[in-house]
């Protein structure tokens, strides 16, 4: 199998009142299978604008985009409806879990759009993914009771549980305090040793020494594409942070 | 997509704001629940007053002095002085389609007994009149021709006069008075009870017709000539016969305005049963505008829901809703809530129906209600539910999930 991304000359702009804002200007590159990408860049730089588009939220003003050999230009919006449900794991800042649902139910969202789900099936799969971000004992607790660090580990799990080819994260740890971001970056670095493909939107610096890969954009434009020559383990930071840190 | 995930993730929806649902099933549920308990009060009512006259006997015919316009200006029947006796006798010996026939003139006061008094309408009548009206005896005997003749000083007793007079006693061969004249009690009426106007049908006292003009109102024409056809099917050809005769009794022209009229039941039926139609419709419309309202009401907490559930819809449409499903949901949502505030709407104007029937007002609930609310109500949901559900489609979703 090829790459999984495949984005040539992608620009994107947006009309505003009588100014066009050109938040991506030329953007190419390619994913393959197993890259763990950061996408870093200063506020403002385009890097959820680029995001978006490659999470089929959004669409490039012109340019290619294939995603998993799909050509995402030519499908229609409830195409792309259908592409985020089955190929897609998207991960906010802000989690974005219903209210008033248990962490299991909001596992299971992704699955009731897809018809060839079975309910066994999907209520199976929910578990598997929230054992997988080691919340087996929180499966029925509704969202408000969870922590932030654990909602967004829920966010993954729900972002997971339709095998997606990809998993695209903005700001995931954003919202976070140190020592919740280091341990979400474990289970984004152990799902990556798992064999997914990963793409992370950060502005801290810090977060892409964990990756395989940097790509670093500035005004619309890639300024950096560089390959990781030595990636740090997010468990050994973890460990070595003072259990009780107060900082 | 499945259909049943779609019902799941809208019951789920509506479950998780339960106060909210009621709330807007509220409108609902007294919508329904009125239309259905005024169409229950319109047709009961509409219902009552068909057997009422029927049971009245529908081939009694009524002549009345008059032109018997209904409503405009008319003057007063009872001052009209057309209706004389030998318009009687003329029927009387005449017609071939009437079985019972008698003069009617009555007169109010009170009737005396010893201490007791009490108020009500004397009618001097042929013993003719309870057959006409369906009056039987308990007791005694209807007078004779004999005492009509010497205008005798007897009366039959109604059952509401009788109790209010003598209580538990026997009234049979006492002396009442009315208007200063004694009269024997001969005779007492078997109870009628009320007809649907609430008017007492037990409050009356028979006389002889002559008596009650020369002692009474010292008259000689009548107040109405009351008869009854030989069958219902005869009342149309009796009716024109009674018309015809007093015509030349009165020498009134053809194209003249007749100085008196002539309705059998049947006719009254006619009047009353659109009457009570016109009454249904109304009240059908007033209980129809509060289920607008209630549709209104889920509307507007559609609207809410959307906006307020803007974050949680860009998120269904981020991992993978279509617009079209999100629109179903939100469709699915509505028509619950009107739905389910139909069925408890049906039940709750039913269990009204039954509470005013027990109040004493007769109610009908109608398949045919039942059906039109419900139906109302899906259309409802779907109606009102439309607008808020097409807005919630066309969200963009990147703009959705970014909302605070
Ligand atoms: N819907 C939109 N309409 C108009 N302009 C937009 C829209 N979305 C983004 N932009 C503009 O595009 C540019 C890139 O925005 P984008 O959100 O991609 O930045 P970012 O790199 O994610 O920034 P941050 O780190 O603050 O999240 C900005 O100038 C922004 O104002
Ligand atoms: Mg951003």
């Amino acid at each position: 199998m090829g790459e999984i991304i495949k984005i040539n000359d992608l620009h994107r702009d947006f009309i505003v009142g009588d100014e066009t804002v050109r938040a991506l200007r030329g953007i190419s590159f390619t994913i393959n299978p197993g890259e763990f990408v950061t996408v870093m860049g200063s506020s403002g730089s385009g890097k959820s604008t680029l995001l978006n588009i490659l999470g089929c939220l959004d669409v490039a003003t012109s340019g290619d985009y294939f995603l998993d050999g799909v050509d995402v230009k030519s499908i229609d919006k409830d195409g792309r409806a259908t592409l985020r449900n089955r190929k897609i794991g998207f991960i906010f800042q802000s989690y974005n879990l219903l209210p008033k649902t248990t962490a299991l139910e909001n596992v299971e969202l992704p699955l009731f759009y897809n018809r060839s789900v079975s309910n066994a099936e999907r209520r199976e799969r929910s578990r598997k993914a929230l054992i997988e971000v080691g919340l087996e004992d929180r499966m029925n607790h509704y969202s408000n009771q969870l922590s932030g660090g654990q909602q967004q580990r829920v966010a993954i799990a729900r972002a997971l549980v339709n095998d997606p080819v990809i998993l695209l994260a903005d700001e995931a740890t954003g919202n976070l305090d140190t020592r919740t971001s280091y341990e979400i970056l474990v289970l984004f670095q152990k799902l990556h040793d798992d064999g997914k493909t990963i793409i992370f939107v950060t502005h801290n610096p810090e977060i892409s020494k964990f990756s395989t890969r940097t790509i670093t954009l500035r005004d619309g434009h890639i300024i950096g594409d560089i390959m990781n020559p030595e990636i740090k383990s997010a468990k050994k930071v973890l460990d070595s942070l003072p259990v009780d840190d107060t900082q | 997509m499945n259909f049943g995930n779609l019902i799941k993730i809208a019951l789920k929806a509506l479950g998780s704001n339960r106060m909210r649902t009621f709330l807007t099933m509220l409108g609902i549920i007294i919508g329904v629940g009125s239309v259905i308990t005024m169409l229950a009060i319109g047709t009961g009512s509409k219902q009552s007053i068909r057997s009422e006259i029927g049971s009245m006997g529908t081939n009694v015919i009524m002549v009345m002095p008059g032109n018997g316009h209904f409503g405009g200006v008319r003057q007063s029947a009872s001052s009209m002085q057309t209706l004389k006796l030998s318009d009687y006798r003329s029927l009387a010996n005449e017609t071939s389609y009437l079985s019972h026939i008698t003069p009617v003139v009555d007169a109010s006061g009170q009737a005396i007994f010893g201490a007791e008094n009490t108020p009500t309408t004397l009618y001097g009548v042929n013993g003719e009149y309870l057959d006409i009206h369906g009056y039987a005896l308990s007791e005694g005997t209807v007078f004779t021709d004999e005492d009509i003749k010497k205008s005798a000083k007897v009366c039959l007793i109604g059952a509401t006069v009788a109790k209010n007079l003598f209580g538990k006693e026997d009234p049979l061969g006492k002396v009442i008075r009315f208007s200063k004249i004694p009269f024997k009690i001969i005779g007492v009426l078997e109870s009628k009870g009320s007809n649907t106007m609430g008017m007492d049908q037990d409050d009356l006292l028979l006389a002889p017709y002559t008596t009650v003009q020369k002692r009474i109102l010292a008259i000689t024409y009548l107040n109405a000539i009351h008869a009854s056809a030989i069958s219902e099917d005869y009342s149309t050809q009796a009716i024109n016969e009674i018309t015809k005769i007093l015509q030349i009794n009165h020498g009134i022209e053809i194209g003249e305005e007749n100085d008196f009229n002539v309705r059998s039941m049947q006719e009254m039926l006619k009047t009353m049963s659109s009457v009570m139609d016109l009454l249904t419709i109304l009240l059908g419309c007033v209980a129809g505008i509060s289920l607008i309202v209630g549709g209104i009401g889920i509307m507007n907490i559609m609207y809410v829901s959307v906006t307020e559930r803007t974050k949680e819809i860009g998120l269904r449409m981020a991992i993978g809703a279509k617009g079209k499903y999100i629109m179903i949901q939100f469709l699915i949502e509505a028509i619950f809530i009107s739905v389910l505030g139909g069925i408890i709407g049906v039940i709750i104007g039913i269990l009204a129906a039954k509470i005013i029937e027990l109040l004493g007002t007769p109610t009908s609930v109608s398949a045919f209600s039942i059906v039109l609310s419900f139906l109302v109500c899906v259309f409802t949901g779907i109606f009102f539910g439309w607008y808020p559900a097409r807005k919630a489609a066309r969200l963009n979703p990147i703009d959705a999930i970014r909302y605070e």
